[in-house]
């Protein structure tokens, strides 16, 4: 092996590929976390947002024919995004207007995420572990030899348009408002509530987005924990990258070089398999500890706030 | 209409709203097995089927023995305010502390215990790795124990596929057979390894009186509920922390050795040594309300559960992971009749 132009082609293509679920993640924790509330329901709302895009699109072909249809995957997006934020939702709903604890509330849907897709597999197809292939993917765009899926681009053009959203706009400051000091927040006539529920909803649709790639974009099928703990590596992400759209675009970057040389070096000599698999979450664990000591959560983040 | 803060709710009110959300959460779950074409009322009755006859209560002793270790471990850690999600990747570690005990030490009558404090040891190793990570660098521990889970995970897949893979298994991933000293005694024909039983009763117990009876147990309660109080009193916070995590870790290590030695008398691949049992155990720890010795009855619950989800798959059909369905919406439930037991209804603006 020699690190000519087309290894180092594949490995940008593939890091921009690892990036994306990552990035759509990163910078929908990023809303949530904005707004006061962690969602460690990320993982699990990936794993719904993926099973919601294969099924909705294999079900789709079934009734429709496989023929191309150039615009079913799409629907498959946009239910997994509803989808998604649906999840949220309910994360929201039992940590807002319930005020329960967050981390348990997150547990109980990661839970249901893991138990879920089983039952849902099992009803349409007769197993307990993947979905059915599906001809209809999302497109691949670009030129000839460097050619993406739609999401991937939309993931990084969605970086300078979080940051707009959240530090040029009345309801981004809103949003921050409301992370750091809701009292002050709402003595100043925002509703903390509201901005909240947006929040934690926007993270969900993100997600449900990212899993709709994993499933559509990236493969053909739903397969059984496909998310491989991508939504614990996006939180920590987000964290490393300060709950910023820029410093998260450059760590979830990171973390996909970090996959994608993984991927490109396995088989080869030089790592064995099982190194290669456990790298990313050994970056992660690296990251949470060493470059982090600095970097300052939402003042108000996991806390409930009491009208 | 809105919710107020109920400073004092009445016994009554409370036990009505977690019976109404358990209604709720039942319904929702009825729904989901008429879905399935499974009448609900009989998909209930094959969940408890297991209470009516001595096999299937030997089969939820089994399952409460690793929840009960690892929940009693997870009580106190999240009573202290150390977030250990990491209990199925620690009760891995134990499994592999003991099989090396088992397998690569000399034999004798010292190998049972010896697998066990080496499980122990490596389980609360592998908990205080995140606690130190938080204590000395501020690192998130609910991050960094769910990417040690996948380590953990890793790891036991390398062992039984590479350097630790048996002699005499042929194609299968797995190690040899422990010898015989290395096996742990069950109660007649049950797959139950009592002496396990025993130690995650006596953990619950322990728990319970260091927890409410020691100057350590204050200690961790004052830093549980008030960590600046902890901190006027000039507690060392870390220490404690420290401590409770490892004591937590090493309980979900003591699980892992019971379920190699008790059960499959080998190392495997790690989806057969644990039924996800470290995250259920969150269950068992959340349900007991910061003492530890409630788990000695959440634990059991969820045990029946695991094996009512056993029932249900050999009677409809339905894949196993049924249970993390009626787990997840049970403890959605909970955690929203906890929430509303604690606030009242107030009918004006």
């Amino acid at each position: 092996m020699s690190l000519d132009a087309a290894f180092l082609t594949a490995l940008l293509l593939s890091t921009l590929r690892q990036t994306t679920p990552l990035l759509l993640t990163a910078l929908g924790g990023m809303f949530s976390e904005r707004s006061g509330v962690v969602n460690i329901a990320l993982e699990g709302i990936l794993l719904f947002g993926a099973l919601t895009a294969a099924v909705v699109v294999e079900r789709l072909e079934a009734a429709l024919g496989p023929g191309p249809h150039p615009w079913l995957p799409w629907v498959g997006v946009l239910a997994a995004m509803g989808v998604g934020g649906l999840v949220a939702f309910v994360h929201a709903l039992v940590s807002i207007k319930y005020r329960a604890d967050q981390i348990i509330s997150g547990t109980a849907l990661n839970l249901l995420a893991l138990g879920a897709p089983s039952l849902v597999l099992t009803y349409f197809y007769g197993n307990a572990t993947s979905s059915k292939e599906v001809a209809n993917r999302l497109p691949l765009w670009g030129p000839e030899g460097f050619q993406l899926s739609p999401l991937v681009y939309l993931a990084f053009l969605l970086v300078p348009l979080t940051w707009w959203v959240l530090f040029k706009t009345p309801f981004g400051l809103r949003l921050r408002a409301v992370g750091e000091h809701p009292e002050a927040a709402d003595t100043l006539g925002v509703n903390v509530y509201r901005m909240r529920y947006t929040g934690v909803v926007l993270s969900g649709i993100l997600a449900g987005l990212a899993g709709a790639y994993l499933a559509i974009g990236f493969l053909n099928q739903f397969v059984r924990g496909m998310s491989a703990g991508m939504g614990f590596i996006a939180l920590a992400a987000m964290i490393f990258g300060k709950w910023h759209p820029v410093g998260i675009l450059f760590s979830t970057l990171l973390f996909g070089f970090a996959s994608a040389l993984a991927i490109q070096l396995q088989g080869t000599e030089i790592l064995p398999a099982v190194l290669v698999q456990a790298f990313p979450y050994v970056v992660t664990v690296l990251v949470l500890a060493g470059f982090i000591g600095r970097s300052r959560p939402p003042a108000a983040v996991g806390k409930p706030y009491e009208k | 209409m809105r919710l107020e803060l109920d400073p004092a709710p009445s016994l009554g009110k409370t036990l009505l709203t977690y019976l109404a959300f358990l209604l709720l959460t039942l319904l929702l779950l009825g729904g989901l097995f008429a879905l399935y074409g499974v009448p609900p009322l009989r998909a209930y009755g094959v969940l408890l089927s297991p209470l009516a006859d001595p096999l299937g209560l030997a089969e939820i002793a089994r399952r409460t023995i690793p929840l009960l270790l690892i929940g009693a471990g997870l009580t106190l850690a999240f009573r202290v305010g150390f977030f250990n999600i990491g209990a199925e990747g620690q009760l891995l570690l134990g499994a592999v502390g003991a099989a090396y005990a088992a397998l690569f030490l000399p034999a004798g009558p010292w190998t049972l215990p010896l697998m066990f404090l080496l499980g122990g040891a490596l389980g609360g190793l592998w908990a205080g790795v995140a606690a130190w990570l938080r204590v000395r660098f501020g690192a998130n521990e609910i991050l960094t124990t769910l990417m040690q889970n996948y380590l953990a995970y890793y790891l036991v897949v390398y062992l039984v596929a590479g350097p630790w893979k048996g002699q005499f298994v042929f194609g299968f991933l797995y190690t040899d057979r422990f010898p015989e000293v290395a096996r742990l005694p069950r109660l007649g024909d049950t797959l139950v390894h009592w002496p396990t039983l025993l130690l995650g009763v006596g953990a619950a117990l322990g728990l319970q009186l260091l927890l409410f009876r020691t100057p350590l147990g204050f200690s961790w309660r004052v830093l549980g509920e008030n960590p600046s109080a902890a901190r006027y009193l000039g507690l060392k916070e870390g220490r404690f922390l420290a401590l409770a995590a490892l004591a937590s870790g090493a309980l979900s290590g003591l699980a892992g050795v019971g379920e190699v030695a008790g059960i499959h008398q080998r190392l495997l691949e790690p989806a057969q040594i644990s039924l996800g049992y470290g995250f259920t155990a969150i269950l068992a720890a959340w349900l007991a309300r910061g003492r530890p010795g409630l788990v000695l009855l959440t634990a059991p619950l969820l045990g029946l559960i695991l094996v009512g989800g056993d029932a249900l798959k050999l009677a409809y059909s339905m894949p196993f992971r049924v249970v993390d369905v009626v787990a997840g919406l049970l403890l959605l439930g909970l955690v929203g009749a906890e929430a509303l037991a604690r606030h009242r209804l107030v009918w004006r603006r």
